[in-house]
């Protein structure tokens, strides 16, 4: 009986994992696909891996990428981090206004934040292009980090502090010494949350995109049309690729130690 | 950051309270230029015709047969595609809920891992798999089975918001179920309750507050899609995200697209609400 369930328990996982995990594996093979179009198989090959370093627009977006990610979500990281210092001293009706105003872009749907944006954009009078991009990502990306931060937050003990501040501690080495450490493991996780959802996001950038800056998706999706360019499935599978030997190593340390990382993320 | 003297913060409110709101200025500010003043304007949009008179007619062309149609058709898929997530994840979450825990932390890892693959390559994956001579049929037609061609039809759209949102169901279950004390289920199998007793009376009530978080990460990112819809859809299905996105990219009509976010905007305040009355410690909640 008991063998039975399990092996059942074992087989619904494995399907869900091959219905998540297909088109996964389509791309990978597309990659060394010896053929411009992706409906044909022509053998296999590698020149894609080498072309997609010689094509300078697929570059350009992928640098734009991980530029916008890496910057919009230091920053957000920063604001995000020091709103919550100033969240926690508020009062109980401010603090429940502005985290609620915080959670606006999380619950709403993408397309009226990215429309919302845009008017803005437009209302400002600012041109499109890299900059209101990358405004966009910040704005999203903050929710993330004070989502994560949050918790963190709650579960310090103020008279940590308050002790560093008697002890002569001004509140900035005080910050840093005794509460910055506490809080750390969630600014980490805020500061990846909100790096992924930068990179992976192609609503928000549709709408506040200039015409000449794209950004990977955008790419991908202007491209439909004609038909993908086998250098993007290259370049997915180095992504993907990277972070799956990343996730491997991290969880080949220490039991407790991937626990306590994967509760940093949760 | 100019904060009190030492020891006179924490004993004074007052001093605590502008202190905060000296700190948070950057990001009040920003909240209110980048979330507020955003959203004000689409409701300054949608309330105003071309030549900045007051108007309803924005809102009222959902009634129009066309958008009315692709409202309803929006509705119709995205209830499909929360339906059959919450039949697929609640199973899966509970099971995940019961493997070892050094394991846990990795299987869960192991279904975000592909939100690392661009979601519009994974999307276009599915045509390559399921089109009239794409892979699956392939195999299909090898074992004898009768071809499968939902390629452009409503039902690729619900298998293809299936598969993006089905993760944002499991965690919120997964979450949820794990937090459950193991003590009330040993409590309640040694006062002589059998599994399914335990399971109905204490772990499904207990996993409520996931299921209605993870309902509603499924249900509006399916309702307001246009994306899934164009790339499986064919370019003929229009559900009401296709509609406001072409008034804002192509058709150039802000205040009829602004008008139509208003009342997609509706639903999304209902779905919240619900979600809230539920999950009033978000006790469910995704992250």
């Amino acid at each position: 009986m008991n063998v039975l369930k399990n092996s059942l328990q074992k087989i619904y996982i494995s399907l869900i994992f091959l219905f998540l995990y297909a088109p996964i594996v389509t791309l990978i093979v597309l990659s060394f696909n010896d053929s411009r179009t992706r409906a044909k198989w022509g053998g296999v090959t590698f020149r894609w891996y080498g072309a997609l370093f010689q094509n300078e627009d697929i570059m350009q977006a992928l640098f734009n990428t991980l530029s916008i990610a890496l910057i919009s979500a230091l920053v957000a990281t920063v604001i995000g981090t020091i709103a919550c210092i100033a969240v926690m001293r508020m009062n109980r009706t401010g603090r429940a206004v502005v985290l609620g105003i915080t959670n606006i872009p999380m619950l709403n749907a993408e397309i009226v934040t990215g429309i919302s944006l845009m008017l803005l954009f437009i209302s400002l009078g600012l041109r499109f292009g890299y900059g209101t991009i990358l405004l966009s990502h910040i704005t999203f990306n903050i929710p993330y980090v004070i989502l994560s931060v949050m918790p963190k937050m709650r579960q310090l003990n103020p008279s940590t502090y308050e002790a560093a501040r008697d002890l002569g501690a001004g509140p900035v080495s005080g910050f840093f010494k005794v509460v910055m450490p506490d809080l750390l493991p969630g600014v980490l996780s805020g500061f990846l949350m909100a790096f992924t959802m930068s990179l992976d996001d192609f609503i928000i950038t549709h709408f506040t995109k200039g015409a000449g800056v794209d950004t990977l998706s955008t790419k991908i999706y202007t491209e439909v049309r004609k038909g993908i360019k086998p250098e993007m499935y290259a370049l997915s599978t180095i992504i993907f690729v990277t972070v799956l030997l990343l996730l491997v190593l991290v969880n080949r340390t220490p039991a407790h130690k991937a626990q306590k990382l994967s509760e940093g993320e949760a | 950051m100019t904060l009190p003297t030492k020891n006179k913060e924490g004993n004074h409110p007052n001093v605590k309270v502008r202190s905060g709101i000296l700190l948070g200025s950057p990001y009040l500010l920003w909240m209110v230029i980048f979330i507020v003043v955003p959203l004000a304007m689409i409701f300054y949009y949608g309330l105003i015709d071309k030549n900045g008179a007051f108007t309803l007619d924005n809102l009222t062309a959902i009634l129009s047969a066309e958008h009315a149609k692709a409202l309803w058709l929006a509705i119709l898929l995205a209830v499909a595609a929360t339906m059959i997530c919450l039949i697929l994840a609640y199973p899966l979450a509970f099971i995940l809920s019961r493997t070892k825990m050094s394991k846990q932390g990795f299987i869960v890892l192991l279904f975000i891992l592909p939100m690392w693959m661009n979601f519009l390559l994974r999307t276009l994956a599915w045509q390559t798999l399921l089109e009239k001579t794409g892979v699956i049929n392939n195999i299909l037609a090898w074992l004898r089975l009768p071809a499968l061609n939902i390629i452009n039809t409503p039902y690729a759209i619900v298998f293809g918001m299936v598969y993006n949102f089905l993760p944002f169901m499991i965690l919120p279950i997964y979450n949820s179920l794990i937090k459950i004390d193991i003590n009330v289920v040993n409590a309640a199998r040694d006062l002589g309750a059998n599994a399914f007793d335990v399971f109905k009376k204490i772990i499904f009530p207990l996993s409520i507050p996931g299921m209605i978080s993870g309902i509603t990460m499924v249900f509006i990112p399916a309702l307001t899609t246009f994306v899934i819809s164009k790339l499986l859809g064919g370019s003929k299905i229009l559900l009401i995200g296709n509609v406001i996105e072409e008034e804002f990219t192509q058709a150039g009509n802000w205040h009829l697209g602004s008008g139509l976010s208003i009342v997609l905007m509706l639903f999304i305040i209902v779905n919240m609400v619900i979600s809230a009355v539920f999950d009033k410690e978000g006790e469910g909640s995704f992250l």
